[in-house]
């Protein structure tokens, strides 16, 4: 028996369509119902105000200034390290066995559940370092996790710069450093920032690493030193969908969107970046 | 020295010099003597080792990998392959002009700048004096003075071959290194770059790998063929293109092989 090939055709498209369809759809729906019932919930006093009545009332800001807080420590401490990790690798390190394990370890590492972060936050620096929760230990654990991406981002950032710049650097008789700090970082770093911007904006928005190193159940007031717990928005509102009872939905909905419109402005930033550096690019 | 002397005595010289990647040599037992504000071309066929040779001129070749060498390379009385020799004092005497135009994704200022910042701390009007004077050295100064700023990778390629002596330049070296500069240009382009190279001769030493046998025969005072690593025959170019001792460089150059 032979198939039409026409009918083959559009049977194929069709199955395609459903597909690309099943993927597309959850994610519309998604957006839309809390697009629907949060907007409703954005307000001034929403956005700067503490919670009041048990968190049944009032407004998210701790949590918001909490989530802004982590995402800069977790920049200051893991973009340094990730670049130098990447530019050790790429620019230093010879191709040998240590370098397979590393990277081994970095492709393992970004599988790593984030939870397990979580643990091994609360265990290192949490009781080891004796940093206690507080900011600083929740931006490690945080910047840890986003480690993986950003080194792997960093490393494919820099082999991305042609051969040839470093060959002419060194031919005018740069040293390594020289060239690797005048050429390949400044032609890498719209790479480098974009997927540091992505790997961050993910961490932004976890739960579990944040759960057992910082994340403050309910803090009305703002964190003074980086050896305070502060409130997050994904903790927060973990906690107002399980923790409080009779609270009025729209709440959750609007802190959702809080907190998915935060992630989007990064990742909108990375996109913009990485677009704008694309068309300038010429080689 | 009186300067009679300077132009006999050579100003590099390769003695015995080896070359292996990995397990495989590149080049074998080399001998020759290149003389100062001359232009020596080195031609041969594809993957003789002209280019290896040339990067062993300034060690280019240690970034490689696994390079081993025998032999050494003198320049100006220092050996460059002893202990103790200064990669970037090296450089910066012996520079390099690729292939294929490679200026960086800077303005042409930038460009020029880029050597003069890494060696002279020079205050902004000195620097202007380098750029200046190295760009007016390859002939752009007039054109491009007025947009120093412009981006270097929106020049023609004979420009930007251009801006990248003058890039070179700027770093006042002794000796220039080039291969193959003008593979990459048209003919009226590559006319113009010989024109520059027989200009720069006043100043620097230049030693260029040519495919192409004409050009050699238009710029340069003494060709040296290569065949697989060996050292065949050197000369000047005048008697290695119309009397050549060897039958196998009769053979290349009349074009029967190659
Ligand atoms: N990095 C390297 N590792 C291993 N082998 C190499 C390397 N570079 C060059 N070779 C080999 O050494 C030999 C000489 O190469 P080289 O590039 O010097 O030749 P060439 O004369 O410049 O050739 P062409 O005219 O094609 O540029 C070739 O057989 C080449 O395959
Ligand atoms: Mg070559």
């Amino acid at each position: 028996m032979k198939l039409d090939a026409r009918l083959t055709e559009k049977v194929v498209f069709f199955l395609l369509l459903l597909a690309t369809l099943v993927i597309v759809v959850p994610v519309f729906l998604i957006a839309g119902l809390i697009v629907k019932n949060g907007f409703a919930a954005l307000s001034w006093e929403f956005l700067t105000q503490s919670p009041r009545l048990g968190m049944r009332a009032g407004g998210i800001f701790p949590a918001i200034v909490g989530t802004m807080y982590l995402v800069f420590g977790t920049a200051v401490f893991a973009l340094p390290a990730g670049i130098f990790a990447a530019v050790y690798l790429c620019e230093y390190a010879k191709e040998s066995r240590l370098t397979r394990i590393i990277d081994v370890a970095i492709v393992n590492l970004a599988g790593v559940p984030s939870v397990v972060y979580g643990l091994f936050g609360l265990g290192l620096f949490v009781v080891f370092l004796k940093f206690g929760t507080s900011i600083l230990s929740g931006s490690l654990t945080l910047a840890i996790m986003s480690l993986p991406v950003i080194v792997t981002a960093s490393r494919e950032a820099l082999n991305s710069v042609p051969q040839s710049f470093r060959e002419v650097s060194l031919a005018l008789g740069a040293t390594r450093w020289q060239t690797i700090s005048r050429v390949v970082l400044p032609n890498a770093l719209p790479g480098i920032i974009t997927g540091a911007i992505l790997a961050i904006s993910r961490a932004a928005g976890e739960t579990a690493p944040i759960l057992f190193t910082v994340a403050a159940f309910y803090l009305p007031r703002l964190p003074q030193t980086l050896f305070d717990q502060c409130m997050a928005l994904p903790y927060h509102l973990y906690v107002i969908s399980t923790q409080v009872p009779n609270l009025k939905p729209h709440i959750q909905y609007g802190t959702t969107l809080v907190l998915i419109l935060m992630i989007l402005i990064m990742n909108l930033t990375a996109v913009f970046i990485r677009a704008h550096f694309r068309k300038k690019k010429q080689w | 020295m009186s300067p009679a002397d300077s132009v006999d005595q050579p100003i590099i010289r390769v003695e015995d010099f080896d070359l292996f990647y990995g397990g495989f040599q590149a080049l074998l037992k080399v001998n020759m003597s290149i003389r100062p504000r001359q232009v020596t071309a080195i031609i041969g066929p594809s993957g003789c080792g002209k280019s290896t040779l040339l990067r062993s001129i300034n060690r280019m070749n240690d970034l490689a990998g696994e390079v081993t060498t025998r032999g050494q390379i003198i320049i100006d009385k220092q050996p460059i392959y002893g202990k103790g020799i200064n990669m970037v004092d090296l450089r910066k005497r012996v520079g390099m002009v690729f292939q294929r135009p490679n200026p960086f994704p800077l303005s042409i200022f930038e460009n020029v700048a880029f050597g003069p910042r890494l060696h002279l701390g020079l205050s902004k009007t000195a620097l202007r004096e380098v750029v200046e004077k190295s760009l007016t050295g390859v002939g752009l100064w007039e054109e491009m003075k007025d947009r120093l700023y412009a981006p270097a990778l929106s020049l023609t390629g004979e420009e930007q071959q251009r801006l990248c002596i003058a890039r070179l330049i700027a770093v006042s070296p002794e000796v220039l290194l080039m291969d193959e500069p003008c593979s990459a240009l048209d003919p009226i382009a590559t006319d113009h770059i010989e024109e520059l190279i027989r200009e720069l001769k006043s100043q620097y030493t230049i030693v260029i790998v040519t495919h192409n046998m004409a050009q050699a025969a238009r710029v340069s005072d003494e060709t040296a063929y290569f065949y697989l690593g060996e050292l065949i025959e050197m000369g000047q170019t005048e008697k290695i293109f119309t009397r050549p001792q060897k039958r196998a460089t009769e053979d290349y150059i009349t074009g029967r092989f190659g």
